[in-house]
């Protein structure tokens, strides 16, 4: 019953929460002084089409109804204008770009696969790499190992990704010819290939996302190493491995989990720098293109979805949180 | 990541036998070989205008015989020679050394401005929420909560689409990237002004009557800057990082200003034919970045007596 109430006070935060961030991304970006009317009426734009097209897209409207209209369009979908020319967005709608015809939903189910592919893959590198090198730093400190273990961790948190990637491309790509510099194969279209083109991605985010993790674990584990109850376990007798494994690990993971949460949150709503550099077309370059093209409707909707991402991320971990530290659900 | 370190009084406490921070930090060859890094960038961004005078060239001037038809430098390694020291940047021939020397005015210029601005922020939220608590409290923790997991940078790409085009681009990305980096100063200033609020000094001055002004000036605050100390430094290269990162999208510092994530985003096309185009601003960036991580981690080191025993 605890844990049932424990989970339903997320999931009211977690909505309440969004529907704050939505309200301030509809805002921000309905306010600044660019009409998306203005910039997709043509030309010549006269008075009476730019009316029109406002009118066609409801920019006509208040700002606070188009948010209601966007949120409706959310849970009933959406209908622009009428007649022949009228558009169709069909629920869930979060919105309709008119520079691409197509519903802002539909663009992100096209471009989200990638996305994902990139993070999770990379995520998973990073988590294991990272709390691997934390946990034996921590156990064999002041040693060898340790020590450039950390001094790794330093480089890696300070070189960019971008630039990290592009070495990568530069060495393993064009001078050793080993994987491939880019571009993007699915994975129902070929299992092989797909991974093949996301080992280069995958090594260098999880490389330097591993260097925090690192640094994170080795620290906590540094101070659940020094606790009672570690002592408790030793002079029970048990055995290192499972004095590590069992009673160290476990109190470790709860700070890692928390930012593991924000990270694999955001990198999945828009790898933006990696897809950039190796020319993928995943959710960040979907954003990208949109910024170029001022494309308003795809702006606020993968900035939204982006904000859900890692909301929803964080409603998981602390979902995990309970099953890792049972006191925090009382 | 929250690192929380709790600071000694700055009256007593201090064992006399414990070494002056300073002295301790200079006894890290590491931090030490980072502070004078970081010094030697600075003086550089200073000096950027005389040094690119002395290599006879600035960051603007197109120089077309330097580069070939198809736009590649010509010579060896991008162009580099006595005349162009880091060699030229493809199509436009300008010199690469003054970019690269410029470039670290504007990356600091953004890094050290956008710091201030988080950490000005940060400070005021994160001692006044711990300090007051309450319902202040929780709706700053809140709202400290929401910022943590916004995808910043996604709503940064799309705000640059949208501010006015009047509007200083520099700026811009110095009140964007400010914005987005308190919360989790705040967090940490909180955190600690929480446990400062239970210490023995503060609640005696509390007990002789001292006012909010008198306690967060006179008792929070000076005990608290060595944290905020770590924390600027700390918070710099990620500043100066993501200045770079928003310029390599093509939506920080426009050009013609010399950026360096710019150039190395620009770079991203030569990288096969001329890697040293990459090679001079990406080591710049890396450099820099690595220098004020090392200095920050020393200064966190020296200055929190809690690490002391427990590293090495």
């Amino acid at each position: 019953m605890r844990t049932f109430r424990y989970v339903v006070l997320r999931l009211l935060g977690m909505a309440g929460t969004l529907l704050a961030i939505s309200v301030l991304t509809y805002a921000v970006f309905y306010l600044l002084p660019a009409d998306p009317a203005q910039l997709s009426c043509g030309r010549p734009c006269t008075p009476q089409r730019l009316a029109e097209a406002s009118a066609f897209m409801g920019y006509d409207k208040p700002w606070t109804r188009q948010y209601l209209d966007f949120l409706g369009g959310i849970v009933a979908g959406r209908h622009f204008g009428s007649g022949l020319a009228a558009v169709d967005c069909a629920a869930p709608c979060f919105g309709y770009s008119f520079r691409l015809n197509e519903p802002v939903t539909q663009l992100i189910e096209q471009r989200a696969p990638v996305t994902f592919s990139i993070a999770i893959g990379a995520a998973v590198l990073w988590l294991v790499i990272g709390v691997g090198a934390g946990v034996l730093a921590a156990v064999r400190r002041g040693t060898a190992v340790d020590r450039s273990a950390m001094l790794l961790s330093t480089v890696g948190v300070s070189a960019p990704s971008y630039l990290a990637g592009l070495l990568g491309i530069l060495l393993f790509g064009f001078t050793l010819n080993m994987v491939p510099v880019g571009g993007y194969v699915p994975l129902t279209e070929n299992p092989v290939y797909w991974a093949w083109h996301l080992v280069l991605p995958w090594s260098v985010l999880a490389l330097l996302s591993a260097a925090v993790y690192a640094r994170l674990t080795r620290g906590q584990m540094l101070e659940v190493l020094s606790e009672d109850y570690i002592r408790t376990a030793r002079a029970k007798g048990l055995r290192e491995r499972r004095v590590i494994g069992r009673h160290g690990l476990r109190n470790v993971l709860i700070p890692v989990v928390t930012v593991f949460g924000l990270d694999l949150g955001s990198l999945l709503g828009g790898a933006v720098i990696s897809e950039k550099v190796f020319s993928m077309q995943g959710l960040g370059a979907l954003l990208l293109d949109a910024v170029g093209t001022v494309d308003l409707p795809l702006i606020v909707g993968v900035t939204l979805f982006a904000a859900f991402l890692v909301i929803f991320a964080n409603f998981l971990v602390d979902l995990v949180y309970s099953v890792i530290d049972p006191r925090v659900s009382r | 990541m929250v690192v929380d370190i709790l600071p000694a009084p700055a009256d007593s406490a201090m064992p006399r036998t414990a070494r002056h921070p300073l002295r301790r930090l200079l006894a890290d060859r590491w931090a030490v070989a980072g502070g004078v890094v970081v010094l030697l960038f600075l003086a550089v961004a200073v000096a950027a205008p005389l040094l690119s005078a002395l290599a006879g060239h600035d960051p603007y001037t197109y120089d077309l015989s330097a580069v070939s038809d198809a736009g590649a430098p010509l010579g060896f390694g991008g162009g580099i020679g006595a005349e162009h020291w880091f060699g030229v940047e493809p199509m436009t021939g300008r010199d690469l050394f003054a970019i690269v020397v410029h470039g670290a005015r504007t990356s600091f210029l953004v890094g050290f401005a956008a710091t201030a601005l988080s950490v000005l922020i940060g400070v005021l939220v994160g001692i006044t929420a711990g300090y007051f608590g309450g319902w202040y409290d929780r709706v700053v923790s809140r709202i400290v909560d929401v910022l943590f997991g916004f995808p910043w940078l996604v709503f940064v790409i799309a705000l640059g689409a949208i501010a006015p085009a009047r509007f200083p681009k520099q700026l811009l990305v110095i009140l964007v990237i400010g914005l987005f980096g308190w919360p989790s100063i705040a967090r940490v200033i909180r955190g600690q002004t929480l446990a400062l609020k239970r210490r023995t000094f503060v609640v005696a001055a509390t007990a002789l009557g001292a006012g909010p002004v008198h306690l967060l000036r006179r008792q929070y605050l000076p005990n608290l800057s060595s944290t905020i100390i770590v924390y600027a430094t700390m918070t710099i290269p990620g500043m100066i990082g993501a200045e770079a990162a928003l310029s390599f999208l093509g939506v920080g510092v426009p050009p013609p200003t010399p950026a360096w994530g710019r150039t190395i985003g620009d770079a991203i096309a030569w990288v096969q034919t001329d890697p040293m185009f990459l090679v001079f601003p990406g080591a710049a960036l890396f450099v820099a970045t690595l220098a004020f991580n090392l200095l920050g981690d020393g200064l966190r080191d020296a200055l929190d007596p809690r690490t002391r025993g427990t590293r090495r």
